[in-house]
């Protein structure tokens, strides 16, 4: 018995991060990079995968060094572990990518400050096994990758024409520029909590006229 | 001096750190509810970019060229003190001044605009009187862009909006608004 619930509670700490618990569109954390490096599907992908990587990591050592870190400093103490492995990725995706990592710049640096890892740090692994803190990890930075995605895609498609820089459409397409900009980034994040607003008041409406 | 003008108004209006860098967005869409709320906060943010400005030269000149691995580690630690240290000097000295910024600073301590400041202008090669002219043209664009939106959002209130776009994504979608009028700017110097 115990081990079914053991079995549905990991589950679930994997799980909640994609959908019910999403970062970017439910918590709306980690904003800075969500909009500053989607303009490309590519660069929504490595900052996402840098990001996961700095996550799971931080999370592991976080939740394993939880009874020795004093609780008065373990704020300063997350912030530490964090910086470290971010160093890790600026200088390791420096070798693996020189272009991408230009391309991200400062913003690989700024992962330090991505609420989104403190707030985990502080709200789980701090609290739980290391077991627990690597799926809550992997579910949280699962969820923040698949945002990245669905605000980049739709904003290289329309900005450049391409997906992963291969060109979908013909020679006569016009690409609408402002995608690709900044404000374009602020537009896409709105309209798709726009759409999700939509969609959970449509469920609502229905569920109430289903009780009545 | 025409360079140190360049570097302020490039940071205030063309590369303005919220609406073209996306830098510190938490409290732009936290703490703007507030004309008045929203001003403090900006001045918060110019006081802190200055005390950035300053440990991130030093840093640069003193430690970091023996160390370039250590730049975000101890930029942070550096940043998030001197901050402190300045705050209970500030309680002490002028109360007034700390009653009207004091509930801020440790919030934005270290958000993304301040350690951004530090990366870019590191990245840039800025000197001390560059890198201080630069703090306050950026810190100065973080509150021209809160108190604007900041209004903004006051109006709203007012207005009879459908349920279905109220919260962030309406602020969303009027930040995207603002971002594009703060791109005619980049015209200003071209001529």
């Amino acid at each position: 018995m115990s081990e079914l619930v053991e079995k549905s509670r990991s589950s679930e700490e994997f799980l909640k991060g994609l959908w019910k618990e999403n970062p970017v569109f439910v918590a709306v954390l980690g904003m800075c990079p969500a909009l500053a490096v989607t303009n490309t599907a590519m660069n929504g992908l490595a900052m996402g995968l840098a990001t996961t990587f700095v996550l799971l990591s931080s999370s592991i050592l976080v939740s394993s060094l939880k009874s020795v870190i004093p609780k008065q400093v373990r704020i300063t103490a997350y912030v530490i572990i964090i910086a470290t492995f971010v160093t890790v990725v600026d200088f390791g995706l420096a070798a693996i990518s020189p272009a991408i990592h230009k391309e991200l710049g400062a913003f690989i640096a700024l992962i330090v400050v991505n609420c989104l890892i403190l707030g985990r740090q502080e709200a789980f692994a701090s609290k739980n096994t290391i077991g627990l803190s690597v799926l809550d990890a992997l579910g949280m930075s699962a969820g923040f990758t698949f945002a990245m995605l669905c605000i980049s895609i739709p904003r290289e498609i329309l900005g450049s024409g391409t997906l992963f820089n291969m060109p979908l459409f013909g020679e006569s397409f016009e690409p609408w520029v402002i995608m690709i900009l900044p404000p374009g980034g602020f537009f896409m994040l709105g309209f798709l909590l726009l759409g999700f607003n939509w969609y959970a008041q449509k469920r609502k409406e229905r569920n109430l006229i289903k009780q009545n | 001096m025409d360079n140190l003008i360049w570097i302020f108004v490039s940071a205030l209006l063309i590369n303005n750190f919220t609406l073209s860098y996306f830098l510190g967005l938490c409290p732009f869409l936290g703490v703007s509810g507030k004309l008045d709320t929203a001003f403090r906060l900006g001045l918060a943010n110019i006081f802190v970019m200055l005390i950035t400005a300053l440990s991130a030269y030093a840093l640069n000149t003193w430690v970091l060229v023996y160390a370039p691995y250590l730049r975000l580690i101890s930029f942070i630690i550096v940043i998030a003190s001197s901050v402190q240290f300045v705050e209970m000097a500030l309680k002490k000295l002028s109360p007034d001044l700390f009653k009207a910024l004091g509930i801020f600073l440790p919030l934005i301590t270290t958000n993304c605009a301040i350690l951004g400041l530090a990366l870019f202008s590191t990245n840039k090669g800025y000197g001390f009187v560059e890198g201080m002219i630069y703090a306050l043209g950026a810190g100065g664009g973080v509150t021209l862009a809160l108190v604007l939106f900041a209004g903004i959002r006051e109006e709203t209130r007012i207005l009879n909006i459908p349920n279905v776009i109220k919260g962030t994504a309406l602020n969303l979608i009027i930040a995207g608004i603002m971002s594009m009028a703060f791109m005619g700017f980049a015209g200003l110097f071209s001529s």
